[in-house]
């Protein structure tokens, strides 16, 4: 905090209301996190992930409140925060399809998967079913080229989709 | 045939759990370098080994290791980081590793740590590996119970520590200093070379980034020695290779093998040849960022040697074969799409270079190419060479579409001509800016 | 050096350099963006690529980075090399896909750096045809804009507002080619070097809000080199004018002084030159307590001198710190000697005098801020940086910078390889000790603050110095806590190669000043060669000091005596410098009260007489910086009507006098009469003539314009009112010519107009005006030294330390808190500050909060010289117990602080 404007102590009145607004759960999980590395900034990843994990996406207030735990300004964590592809910075749904839009994924049918998905939920890519259901996002090669397509849904990989199996996936989430 | 690597791994298994893992002779390679060898001794090995680095660039890791500085006074602490972040479209085989074996991980991350005399250890691993990453903080904490982690290994002065760190989606974190970078919970921008991290790394202290696969050979070199390691290949360089084949063939799937077995075994008799009613037109022999390789070149053995005979690079040794169903242009805009994506923002070239490309590309997959872009997109694969960037990213993007332009010219020319992508019946309508959820009041995109 | 080879053709260098500095260097075209001399190589942009060939048979050769390859021995690169022209060509194509062309209507047009990079490689036509990425744009304040789509990422920005000025609220986000640099959400950029940025991006995204409402391009502005007048550090800055109003202020380059750097004071605290405030004419009040009425010059000094001429020994003249030595001197000339007052308390006086007395004694020699960047430990006794010397603040960041240097030097990284520099020392810093009595944000990066009242600071540097040397004094009954904190400082700035002890009037304390100075002193006699660094309230504090004269009190008291009856009282407001019922006595028993100044204020409000004096940017003179720098501005543009330097006011008024005693200045014409006359009659300004050439000088004949070459905008600017352009005005007092017309090459350092070299119309054109690039400008730096304190000498203690400070029962020290925003007389009235400037608030321990029953926000009752305030009160742990700060703004002055006063809650609805 030493470099916080000391002629604005109430910030820091206000960081700690902001601190107190994370639960002793995520508090908690972060604190262990960042015993992993000699400073805090070090966990700054792993902790907007905590928040992501218990909120599904981190808002303006929760990387406020991560921020002035970690002693960071919400310039450097959102400036960390926005680099990733996986921090959400804005809010999604209940469930997260991730579809693996790379090389080999294409080559053997990512366009099909991804108009069935299209179609079957009524969303483009990047978009929210009005449900709050699912977000449709595309993402990078999972790891998984021998047996694509593949898609990830929150955090479960599923390999060799066919259109069938896409269907039947999706009821696995409610 | 000999399979040190992937031995203790069967397909969809659980993985060996310490007390099997020990059973099956695991942790011998601890006890041996711990107890009977000096650090240097170790690093004398490793060197000898002529093992190379399988992240993809293929530095030999021995010589790599000899920068770090030893002795009573060099700086401390020492960190050696597992570069897990396999994100290379196209390359699936650390997964393997370490979902298959983790207690292989933590083997090879305390040997290689004390040879070079490392405090800490971490695993940069990417965040969809998530199946990885229990099974690994569960091996961490197996491991640390038995007193192979902690404060003096068994009862040595050497005392090392294992965390897990899990990153947020960003291939340019696989670049090593970039990694240190997002490790250091900061923008995952790569560091400028030298001074390198074998001497400034981690918290500006001497740091070991290296491959999953690249340490996974190692307790078996100290294990087995060196004459055995080397007898395992069939080429030049060391020991086995994970290779991996995807796209349409028969049997994708990832084998380890001994190093130098050809394309063309690999194609034909492991991965059984192409699906029926596909034929071949070329692949990628190492990952999305090596250059195409066709028909002449499949006789070359896969190893750091050869593959350059054919204007190409081993890379990370999984391939990826391109059919004569897949469009070349599109294929090329799928690849430059990825790596337009995941440039850091760094540097100009990349930056600006990477995402003209893709749209030039997606432009004549749209039907509306023209043939003076054609040279815009020959320009770019001249001047993004490596040197002229910033780091690799960018020169690795240009390997493929410079290739795909050589082999594949007539098909670009062909979606000039017929306005039209001919292998689709309509424009194929990929989203241009991956629309990631990421804070974006600030940034309106246009398109 | 090393010798390389550009083009086949050898060169010397510096291989200390890189091969880009090295080539600007020697002169050669090279186009750059993310590089800059203050802040090192990041090898970001990739626009400096030259050709590198191994050796001489080498003819393939690879591309390079100019800025991140070390200007070796033995380098051979090519500048010319078509392989590199087309790479350099076509970086600038990739940064113009996504820049608009908004050239005509961009606010850097015509200043653009990306605008003549593009031209130096030649780009031309666009091949891009996509739609451009676009952004939002944030609000960031009342002092710069933003305007993201011009962005071409070169990152320089965040390397200056977060590495190099420590500021934490900006920051680049997201990726790719959609990197966005701003804040986290629209707000005003904290920073006090926020404005650097407008100096600092190549392109138009981030640039001089104060501009925008009287806009005018670069080359339809008149601009002059000038000093600036907020503080005591005499910044070296660029003024422009158009229309009679003053526009903008730009940095002007001084390798020793401010380098490449001013803070927001100095930059966006020109508005009150074009003041509704302003004094445009004189002005006389024919009753006291009516209004002024406006008189015509030549009638008010016929009015005026027979009263000078009748009585010239019942004349008192009253000086002012920020006035310029020229015009102080001027009046002491007028009034003489024994009737010359400083317009400073009997304390201010002494604390500015005591400082000069220690500098001119020595050893310790006094630091310029170029030193102060240099300094290996820091010791600051009693001064809050950030807001009574803010540039010198950014110079101390520098400084911590220097130990860990020596980390990096040992692994052989250069030290302008900026990334790596700053991957190796990560997060270290040198030593910084900060001894004040209350912290600013700015303590960051300290080693370690100690917060307490003035007298046990001077405790401390009374007990530093004696830990350094047996010999000095100490205080007594020191406790342990300031006992192993002095023993710590001792310890390391004993151990330093280039110490550094920082003080200043700030505390208002004399035993603060000669502590600091028994430190460094302590330091030099036991051979360290520590450097001593004063700072000042005002920007000719020193210089006043130097001229010598009365205090404010002696000259009450003379009129009081009623030996003395007509007050003439130059460029000074006595309500700031005296309470108010000493002042108001004063003004009424003289019985004429004359002042010249530039706005309107409280005294001015009791004269008799008003006559208008210029601003600095409608004038010529001399300043003395904190160092002892004499350094001279000049005018900027011709003064409206009747407005005119206050030196010539007193010199009118001597010949309407038909002055009898001064027979001499009836005789000064311009101001190099002024700088001779001052120069004979006191030593120290012996060297006075060496601050600037004299008017008579010429380039091959010729006058240097203030204006740039022909441009349409000047030429018609007068063109509705009359066809053929005007004569230009005359300017007797410089070589500066208010004209296009004159000298086109480089002028003389001090005669520097604007930055401008064929190809370079940005203010990166400084290169060319370098001795070697980041060095020295060409022909000496601009300025005298007037203090140098030679050899070593024996050093003579200061003996007094002060007692313990005792807090009372019921009664608080109030001590000044200045404010960089608001302190300052004149810049606070620039309108662009309004919004920075705090309002008044008292600063309180919560301890002693707690025993008033306070709770922050609430609002307090105070006494100072007997007229009771009342002020919010907000609550810092820093502040000293039984302490309490006062924020110096608005209606609150330093003049009767410290004081104590009883804090009385104000019980409010
Ligand atoms: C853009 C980019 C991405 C990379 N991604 C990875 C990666 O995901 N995993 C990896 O092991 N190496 C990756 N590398 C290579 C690493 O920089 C580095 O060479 C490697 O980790 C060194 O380990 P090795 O010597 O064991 O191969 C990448 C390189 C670049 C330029
Ligand atoms: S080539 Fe440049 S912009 Fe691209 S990823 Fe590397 S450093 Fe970043
Ligand atoms: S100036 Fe050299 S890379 Fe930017």
């Amino acid at each position: 905090m030493s470099s916080l404007r000391s002629h604005d102590r109430e910030l820091i009145t206000q960081h700690s209301a902001l601190i107190t607004m994370l639960s002793d759960v995520e508090r908690a999980e972060i604190e262990e996190e960042l015993l992993h590395y000699p400073d805090k900034q070090a966990g700054c990843v792993e902790a907007l992930k905590v928040v992501q994990r218990h909120r599904g996406w981190v808002s303006d207030e929760s990387l406020k409140s991560v921020a002035a735990l970690l002693g960071m300004t919400s310039e450097e964590l959102d400036s960390v925060a926005t680099f990733y592809n996986l921090i959400f910075r804005k809010p999604v749904g209940r469930h997260v399809i991730f579809l693996c839009d790379s090389i080999s994924c294409w080559v053997c049918g990512y366009d099909i998967m991804r108009k069935g998905l299209q179609n079957r939920l009524g969303i483009s890519m990047g978009e929210t079913t009005p449900d709050g259901r699912f977000t449709l996002l595309p993402i990078v090669c999972l790891g998984a080229c021998d047996r694509a397509p593949t898609m990830m849904v929150d955090d479960d990989l599923h390999e060799d989709l066919t259109t069938e199996k896409v269907d039947r996936v999706l009821e696995q989430y409610p | 045939m000999e399979r040190p690597l992937t031995h203790n791994i069967k397909p969809r298994a659980e993985p060996l759990w310490l007390a099997e893992y020990e059973k099956a002779g695991g942790y011998e390679s601890v006890r041996k370098a711990l107890r009977t060898m000096t650090p240097e001794e170790v690093q004398k090995l490793v060197t000898e080994s002529t093992l190379r680095g399988r992240g993809g660039a293929g530095f030999p890791t021995g010589k790599k290791w000899s920068f770090v500085p030893m002795g009573a006074d060099a700086p401390r602490p020492k960190y050696l980081v597992v570069n897990a972040d396999e994100m290379e479209p196209g390359t699936f085989k650390d997964r393997l590793l370490l979902e298959g074996d983790p207690h292989q991980m933590i083997e090879s991350m305390i040997v290689s740590a004390y040879a070079i005399q490392a405090d800490v250890g971490y695993i940069f691993l990417r965040m969809e590996y998530g199946i990885a990453a229990a099974r690994l903080r569960k091996a961490i904490k197996e491991a640390r119970a038995k007193g192979y982690l902690g404060r003096n290994l068994l009862g040595s002065d050497f005392s090392f520590e294992i965390y897990l760190h899990t990153s947020a989606g960003r291939y340019i974190c696989g670049e090593e200093t970039a990694l240190l970078n997002a490790l250091e919970g900061k923008r995952a921008i790569p560091r400028a070379k030298p001074p390198f991290p074998q001497v400034v790394g981690l918290w500006g202290k001497p740091t070991i980034v290296q491959n999953v696969e690249t340490l996974c050979n190692i307790p078996h070199i100290i294990t087995h020695g060196v004459e055995w390691y080397r007898r395992l290949s069939r080429g030049k360089d060391g020991g086995t290779k994970i290779y991996g084949v995807s796209g349409n063939v028969k049997r994708p799937g990832a084998w380890e093998l001994p190093m130098g077995t050809s394309i063309r075994e690999l194609l034909e008799e492991h991965a059984g040849g192409m699906k029926d009613g596909f034929a071949f037109r070329g692949l990628l022999p190492g990952g999305a960022s090596t250059a195409m390789l066709v028909e002449e070149h499949l006789d070359l053995p896969m190893d750091f040697e050869s593959i350059p005979q054919g204007g190409s690079r081993m890379g990370t040794g999984t391939m990826i074969v391109l059919d004569d169903h897949t469009c070349p242009v599109g294929f090329a805009q799928n690849l430059e799409h990825f790596f337009a994506q995941e440039s850091c923002g760094w540097c100009t070239p990349c930056w600006e270079g990477l995402s003209w490309t893709e749209r030039i590309l997606q432009s004549l997959e749209d039907g509306q190419g023209r043939m003076d872009e054609i040279d815009v997109l020959t320009m770019h694969t001249k001047l993004l060479a490596p040197g002229r960037t910033f780091c690799a990213l960018a020169p690795g993007a240009m390997d493929p579409l410079q290739s795909l332009l050589k082999y594949c010219r007539a098909d670009f020319e062909r979606h000039i001509h017929e306005k039209r992508c001919p292998w689709r019946d309509e424009p194929n309508g990929a989203d241009g800016a991956r629309t990631w959820p990421v804070s974006s009041s600030m940034i309106v995109p246009t398109r | 050096m090393a010798g390389i080879i550009v083009d086949d053709r050898p060169y010397q260098v510096d291989e200390r350099e890189n091969l880009l500095q090295a080539c600007l260097s020697l002169g050669f075209n090279l186009p750059y963006f993310c590089w800059h001399p203050a802040l090192g190589s990041v090898g970001a942009c990739r626009q400096c690529a030259v050709k590198q060939f191994r050796n001489e048979q080498d003819r393939q050769g690879h591309l390079v980075m100019a800025c991140m390859t070390p200007a070796a021995d033995g380098t051979r690169i090519s500048i010319e090399d078509p392989e590199a022209k087309t790479f350099r060509a076509s970086v600038i194509e990739w940064m113009m896909a996504n820049h608009p062309h908004d050239c005509p209507v961009c606010d850097e047009g015509g200043e653009c750096h990306l605008q003549d990079m593009t031209v130096m490689t030649g780009h031309a036509y666009r091949r891009f045809r996509f739609n451009k990425r676009t952004f939002r744009n944030q609000d960031l304040g009342p002092f710069i804009t933003h305007e993201m789509n011009r962005c071409i990422q070169c990152y320089r920005c965040v390397r200056l507002y977060r590495d190099y000025a420590g500021g934490r609220d900006f920051d680049a986000f997201g990726s790719r080619n959609h990197v966005y640099f701003g804040r986290h959400e629209d707000g005003t950029l904290e920073n006090e070097f926020s404005g650097n940025l407008v100096e600092v991006c190549p392109t138009g995204v981030f640039d001089d809000k104060t501009l925008m409402p009287h806009y005018t391009r670069k080359w339809d502005l008149q601009t002059a080199p000038s000093v600036c007048a907020h503080c005591s550090l005499g910044c070296n800055t660029i003024a422009g004018e158009r229309y009679g109003t003053l526009r903008r202020i730009l940095n002007r380059y001084h390798n020793e002084v401010n380098g490449y750097f001013l803070c927001d004071r100095g930059r966006f605290g020109y508005g009150f030159v074009n003041s509704e405030e302003r004094i445009r004419r004189p002005k006389s009040r024919p009753s006291r307590d009516g209004q002024t009425i406006p008189i015509d010059k030549d009638m008010i000094l016929r009015e005026l001198g027979p009263l000078l001429a009748d009585k010239p020994s019942r004349i008192i003249g009253i000086g002012s710190p920020r006035a310029s030595l020229e015009s102080n001197f001027a009046l002491r000339e007028l009034v003489g000697p024994e009737r010359f007052s400083l317009g400073l308390s009997v304390r201010d006086a002494g604390l500015n005098s005591i400082i000069l007395d220690i500098l001119r004694r020595g050893p310790a020699p006094s630091a310029s801020i170029h030193d102060v960047e240099q300094a290996d430990a820091v010791l600051i006794l009693g001064e809050d940086l950030i807001n009574t010397a803010p540039r010198l603040a950014l110079a101390v960041r520098q400084s911590a910078r220097q130990q860990p240097m020596e980390i990096v030097d040992k692994l052989g990284i250069p030290r302008w390889h900026d990334a790596a520099v700053r991957e190796a020392a990560h997060a270290r810093f040198g030593p910084l000790f900060i001894a004040a009595p209350y912290s600013s944000w700015f303590a960051d990066i300290a080693t370690e603050t100690y917060h307490a009242a003035p007298d046990d600071l001077a405790r401390l540097g009374f007990v530093v110095a004696h830990e350094l040397d047996q010999a000095a004094p100490t205080a007594s009954t020191v406790n342990p806590t300031i006992g192993s904190l002095a023993k710590r400082i001792a310890a390391v700035l004993g151990q330093a190669e280039r110490p550094l002890v920082i003080s200043g009037t700030a505390c208002k304390s004399e035993a603060v000043i000669q502590s600091a100075a028994n430190v460094a002193w302590a330091l030099c006699k036991t051979g360290t060669p520590a450097k001593l660094c004063y700072c000042l309230p005002e920007s000719n504090s020193l210089g006043l000091a130097m001229l010598g004269g009365k205090s404010l009190e002696e000259a009450f008291s003379i009129v009081k005596n009623g030996a003395a009856d007509t007050v003439l009282i130059l460029e000074n407001d006595l309500y700031r410098r005296a309470d108010a019922l000493s002042g108001d006595a004063f003004l009424k028993t003289a019985s004429k009260v004359i002042i010249l100044d530039t706005l309107e204020h409280d005294t001015t409000a009791k004269a008799d007489v008003l006559l208008p004096a210029g601003t600095f940017a409608e004038s010529d003179g001399t300043l003395v910086n904190n160092e002892g720098r004499a350094q001279r501005f000049y005018q900027v543009f011709p003064a409206e009507a009747d407005i005119q330097e206050s030196w010539r006011w007193i010199r009118d008024l001597a010949v309407a006098s038909g002055h009898p005693a001064q027979p001499n200045m009836t005789a000064w014409n311009t101001l190099d009469d002024v700088v001779l006359a001052l120069s004979e009659a006191i030593p120290v300004f012996r060297r006075l003539a060496e601050a600037a050439p004299p008017e008579k000088f010429r380039m091959i004949g010729q006058k240097i314009p203030r204006q740039t070459h022909r441009f349409t905008g000047r030429t018609s600017m007068h063109a509705p009112l009359l066809m053929h352009e005007p004569k230009p005005v005359k300017d007797p007092d410089s070589p500066l010519a208010f004209s296009m017309e004159g000298y086109l090459g480089q002028p003389p350092s001090p005669l520097i107009t604007h930055y401008w070299a064929p190809g370079w119309n940005s203010v990166q054109a400084l290169n060319k005006f370098q001795s070697e690039v980041g060095g020295p400008l060409r022909q000496e730096n601009p300025g005298v030294r007037l203090i140098e304190s030679f050899g070593k000498r024996t050093v003579t203690y200061f003996t007094d330390a002060p007692k313990p400070f005792q807090a009372l029962d019921h009664g608080w020290l109030i001590l000044p808190w200045y404010q960089i925003f608001g302190t300052d007389e004149l810049s606070a009235r620039a309108s662009a500050m309004a919004e920075r400037i705090p309002g008044p608030t008292l600063m309180l321990h919560p301890e002693d909060a707690a025993t008033l029953r306070f709770k922050a926000g609430e609002r307090t009752e105070l006494m100072l010289g007997n007229r009771s305030h009342r002020v919010p009160v907000k609550l810092d742990a820093a502040v000293p117990r039984g302490t309490a700060a006062l924020t110096i703004v608005s209606d609150f002055t330093d003049a009767v602080l410290p004081a104590w006063s009883p804090l009385i809650r104000v019980a409010e609805p």
